[in-house]
């Protein structure tokens, strides 16, 4: 590899241009073989257009591979999904507003409850993070598209009809309602008569599938697609947390899965699993559950952190302090949270000292967010302080997030959980975690990275009114819940008599809950106007020093019109004139990626992408038949397995096309 | 009225009251942790010199090393480490405290969780004394109680607040909970797993008697059913043992010995019906018996068709089993 004028050129030896278009006229017909590191305006950024194009109407919308468009998909689905769950927390703020109310009765209070939580939890705050993740990983790290491109499309439809069907399920009175947790007997098939847990299990299945596909996916791209010379040294830390939340996913969903199937499987064809009359255990599936409930927690809690970890040094104007220790306690936090499930169980019947590790545990896991918090304030204290919406969320996100870390030492010890535990002081504790620790970062992340997805500014006037409502909402919808814990009041109850004294506290509650309502509204009302007649953002409105700000806003189909080379933690604050900028020599015709190396991301190899397919959207629409088919007679289980089978099979049948394409692009080093 | 105290911070038994002294380390090293930490935010903030997003990143600090505020972080991380320590400490001290209870001359209750309700039997080493009673425990005061914990169903937990912490009811995993009241009192618990439909409505009252008074309780809960005194009470047995309610209530004393339901040997004598859903008196005991799913829906009771003599004549019945 030489570094030419600007450039690192030519992979392994190239055949003479000449040869080359001659054998491209031949078998491609498409006239000259171009190679990209032109730049802007060349012919070969035209030739990229044509290269990443997807066709037009509604057949390019399914076929799509662009990670730019999936990742947009999964946010938007998912942010309504979120608006959904949060319609459903005001009906049942309502309901609770006042002892003895009756604005929902029991049934349909814990089909709320459970949709509530399961919405919140499955089809809002993992996908946004993945989807967030899928748009902005390739950007960050400098290449064209995540590694497996036909997965993510596929996890998007699986995780769309996974949705739709739960809600579907809930439309027409068979919403789940034995909570987001689904604890057995009371999910089994002595107690959830109907089907609606077995729609929930399908949701299980459907998004945790979506979740693995997506965590492969992105584990690939960051390990092995990285911009050349960006070495795990140098990779900023939006990506590093991406990296641990996907290696956390791919251990901790398959614990949920097979839990879920196995619920099924003892609904559908009688199995014992969880059936103490013969010799099944209540609660292995708690175990099961949780082995992946806690890390879930953090795998939505990580890129909360990262956001923070990516706007905190923008707005400070400056690098992040302890840059390594950030990333260290990302990692410890991804270990950690794996010694933690068994602080769901305080109340069961397990042994009392194993129940002491998991306090240590709870506790210690405290240690690397406090290592976060500190490097975070010394990066503002010694920064130069750009007070824009993203970092006021970010503000905000300190103040909850700190009071809700406070009260999970507090449940972590298992004397005092006792108390609290399944009171409304976990429902405080979640809320000021789940929304302090992800919700407040996510829109920071919305205000910073909304200009790149659309080339629009946010309006920053709403963006403070949407922030102060929501921070002072928040807080007076979820305090109270505290001191309700604290006055005995239990959680997932549709009502409660005027004797408990609970009444006030509610109602103050409720009322916060509409003043977060309203802010949500002003965040939708700032998007559409803002994204119809927002100011242009250009490439770099913030003058951030990461990779996705060194493109287009939005990026072009094919991201970078030469793929960018890193020598710096900072690349975009740090250029030095005899540096090499970009990579040139990867097709600019077709779909050509780069593969590095895993620890320095020295070139490896050359990568071609597949093209957009039909397959996936067609597989996913078979798996979820299959799934549906199977909860209605047991021979479904076996026959709907037969769809999916045709579909994966034409999924990966070769095109000649590629074929062709990819024999013409070879080279023998 | 019904009613009772029901509060984390308001202890009457000795597991509560070693709780609460965790919760006073918990809150105000907790409280001095967010204190702290806001202040330096805040300072932060105060301090850091205003830039522009064209303002030039201090890119230096990419190669240097920043010693004195790496100190500080250290010296914040290290503190914070040692409180978290000194809350395990305070943790585990406590966990022992609750494991030590003095057991000798515990009283023996088997509480056994349905959809939702709960039934309680007081053990005794004499079968002939033993008794059973549903969604009302009395306990001596002074006096330990050991709650051997049965799920029949689905999970429930049992949570009286202001006299210890929970423990889950599992079906398959019978398990105990002790706990001590020291002050004589009403208080009010309620089922804290979610079990379906009514997990709402499934309250459980404690009343912590003084020994006495408890021991005058026991004895007549011993006692089976009194023969009713008049007329419409005596037809209101006839028509209890006769109609659906035998199929499921039991009334010692009587021919009705169904398991299926809450024990109504002494139902009178309780505060609450329905597991606290209503205060116990004539009319709520008639509204219930009339249309239960209009006062609890969902709940395994079947609203029955009676005609008004019957109605009153069953109440009458009802009344006189104090």
């Amino acid at each position: 590899m030489s570094a030419g004028s600007g450039s690192l050129s030519g992979l392994g030896s190239a055949a003479s241009p000449q040869v080359l278009r001659e054998r491209a006229r031949v078998i491609v017909g498409r006239g000259e073989t171009m190679l990209d590191g032109a730049g802007w305006g060349s012919q070969a950024e035209r030739a990229l257009h044509e290269a990443w194009r997807d066709e037009p109407g509604l057949l390019g919308f399914l076929k799509t591979t662009d990670h730019k468009r999936i990742g947009r998909r999964f946010v938007v689905t998912s942010f309504a999904f979120f608006v959904a769950a949060g319609i459903l927390a005001a009906v049942m703020r309502m309901q609770l507003a006042l002892p003895d109310n009756h604005v929902v009765g029991p049934d349909l209070y814990n089909q709320i409850f459970t949709m509530h939580g399961t919405t919140m939890m499955f089809i809002f705050a993992v996908p946004i993070m993945q989807g967030m993740a899928v748009y902005l990983v390739p950007l960050l790290v400098g290449t064209r598209n995540t590694a497996f491109p036909r997965m993510t499309a596929c996890a998007y439809w699986l995780f769309l009809f996974g949705a739709l069907s739960l809600w579907t399920g809930f439309a027409i009175n068979a919403g789940a309602d034995a909570g987001w947790f689904a604890y057995v007997p009371l999910a089994g098939p002595q107690y959830g008569v109907g089907k609606r847990e077995d729609i929930w299990n399908n949701l299980i299945n459907l998004s945790e599938a979506m979740g693995l596909m997506v965590a492969v996916d992105l584990a690939t791209v960051i390990l092995k697609m990285r911009a050349p010379g960006m070495s795990l040294r140098r990779m900023p830390i939006f990506v590093w947390a991406s990296l641990v939340t996907s290696m956390m996913i791919i251990f901790a969903m398959p614990s949920v899965m097979l839990a879920a199937n196995l619920a099924q499987f003892d609904r559908t064809f009688g199995t014992h699993f969880f059936n103490p009359a013969e010799g099944g255990d209540v609660l292995i599936w708690q175990h099961l559950f949780w082995f992946f409930g806690h890390p879930e927690v953090y795998f939505i809690f990580l890129p909360g952190l990262a956001f923070v970890s990516s706007i905190i040094p923008t707005f400070a104007r400056r690098p992040m302090f302890g840059h390594d220790a950030v990333v260290l306690s990302l990692i410890a936090t991804g270990f950690l949270s794996f010694g933690l499930w068994v602080h769901h169980m305080f109340a069961t019947n397990l042994p009392e000292v194993g129940k002491g590790f998991f306090t240590a545990m709870s506790l210690l896991i405290a240690i690397p967010t406090a290592v976060q918090i500190f490097c975070w304030i010394a990066t503002l204290w010694t920064g130069r302080i750009d007070l824009r919406t993203p970092l006021l969320f970010v503000l905000g996100f300190f103040v909850i997030l700190v009071l809700g870390g406070l009260t999970g030492i507090m449940v972590g010890s298992v004397p005092f959980d006792l108390q609290v535990h399944d009171s409304y002081f976990v429902v405080a504790h979640l809320h000021y975690v789940l929304l302090g620790g992800a919700v407040f970062p996510l829109f920071g992340a919305f205000f910073y990275w909304f200009p790149k997805f659309t080339g629009r500014m946010l309006d920053e006037r709403l963006g403070r009114w949407q922030f102060w409502l929501f921070f002072v909402g928040f807080n007076v919808a979820f305090f109270p819940m505290h001191l309700l814990g604290l006055a005995g009041m239990p959680r997932r109850i549709y009502t409660y008599g005027a004797e408990t004294g609970w009444g006030t506290l509610n109602l103050i509650a409720t009322i916060g809950a509409g003043v977060i309502a309203l802010s949500v509204l002003l965040f939708i009302v700032n998007v559409v106007r803002s994204g119809f007649n927002g100011a242009r953002a250009g490439d770099n409105p913030w003058h951030a020093s990461s990779l996705e700000w060194a493109t287009h806003s939005p990026p072009p189909a094919f991201n970078f019109v030469v793929l960018p080379v890193v020598a710096s933690r900072e690349p975009l604050w740090t250029r030095e004139a005899d540096e090499p900028t970009h990579v040139s020599g990867l097709s600019a015709q077709t779909r050509e990626g780069l593969v590095t190396t895993v620890l320095d991301a020295l070139p490896d190899v050359r990568y071609s992408y597949p093209e957009p397919s039909i397959w996936p959207f067609i597989a996913a629409i078979t798996v979820v038949g299959w799934l549906f088919w199977s909860n209605m007679t047991e021979t479904g289980m076996f026959y709907g397995l037969i769809p999916p089978a045709i579909a994966f099979v034409a999924w990966y049948w070769p095109t000649r096309k590629e074929t062709v394409e990819q024999l013409l692009l070879e080279r023998k080093p | 009225m019904i009613g009772g105290l029901h509060d984390v911070q308001a202890p009457a038994g000795a597991q509560a009251q070693a709780i609460v002294g965790l919760w006073h380390w918990l809150l105000p090293i907790c409280t001095f942790v967010f204190v702290a930490v806001m202040i330096a935010l805040g300072m932060a903030l105060w301090r850091a010199p205003r830039a522009g997003t064209d303002t030039a990143p201090d890119v230096a600090l990419l190669s240097k090393r920043e010693p004195r505020v790496t100190r500080v972080v250290i010296a914040a991380v290290a503190v914070s480490t040692l409180l978290l320590l000194v809350l395990l400490a305070v943790s585990v001290m406590t966990d022992r405290a609750l494991a030590q209870l003095p057991l000798e001359n515990a009283l023996h209750i088997e509480l056994t969780g349905y959809q939702w309700w709960w039934e309680a039997r007081y053990d005794d080493p004499d079968p002939s004394r033993m008794f059973t009673t549903a969604n009302e425990l009395h306990v001596p005061v002074g006096r330990p109680v050991i709650v051997t914990l049965v799920g029949a169903d689905v999970i429930h937990s049992f949570w009286v607040p202001s006299l210890a912490g929970k423990k889950d009811l599992i079906p398959g995993r019978d398990t105990t909970v002790s706990f001590r009241a020291d002050r004589a009192g009403v208080y009010r618990g309620q089922c804290a797993e979610f079990c379906g439909y009514q997990h709402a409505k499934m309250a459980l009252y404690v009343i912590a008697d003084p020994p006495d008074d408890y021991a005058r309780w026991a004895e007549r809960q011993r006692a089976p059913a009194a023969e009713p005194s008049t007329d419409e009470a005596r037809r209101g047995r006839d028509l209890f043992l006769a109609r659906s309610c035998a199929m499921c209530h039991a009334i010692n004393g009587t021919t009705a010995q169904a398991r299926h339901a809450p024990d109504l040997t002494h139902v009178a004598s309780r505060m609450t019906i329905a597991a606290g859903a209503l205060e116990n008196t004539p009319s709520n005991r008639t509204a219930w018996i009339l249309d239960p799913q209009q006062i609890k829906p969902g709940t395994k009771m079947p609203s029955e068709n009676i005609a008004p003599q019957d109605l009153a004549a069953l109440s009458a019945y009802l009344a006189s089993l104090q």
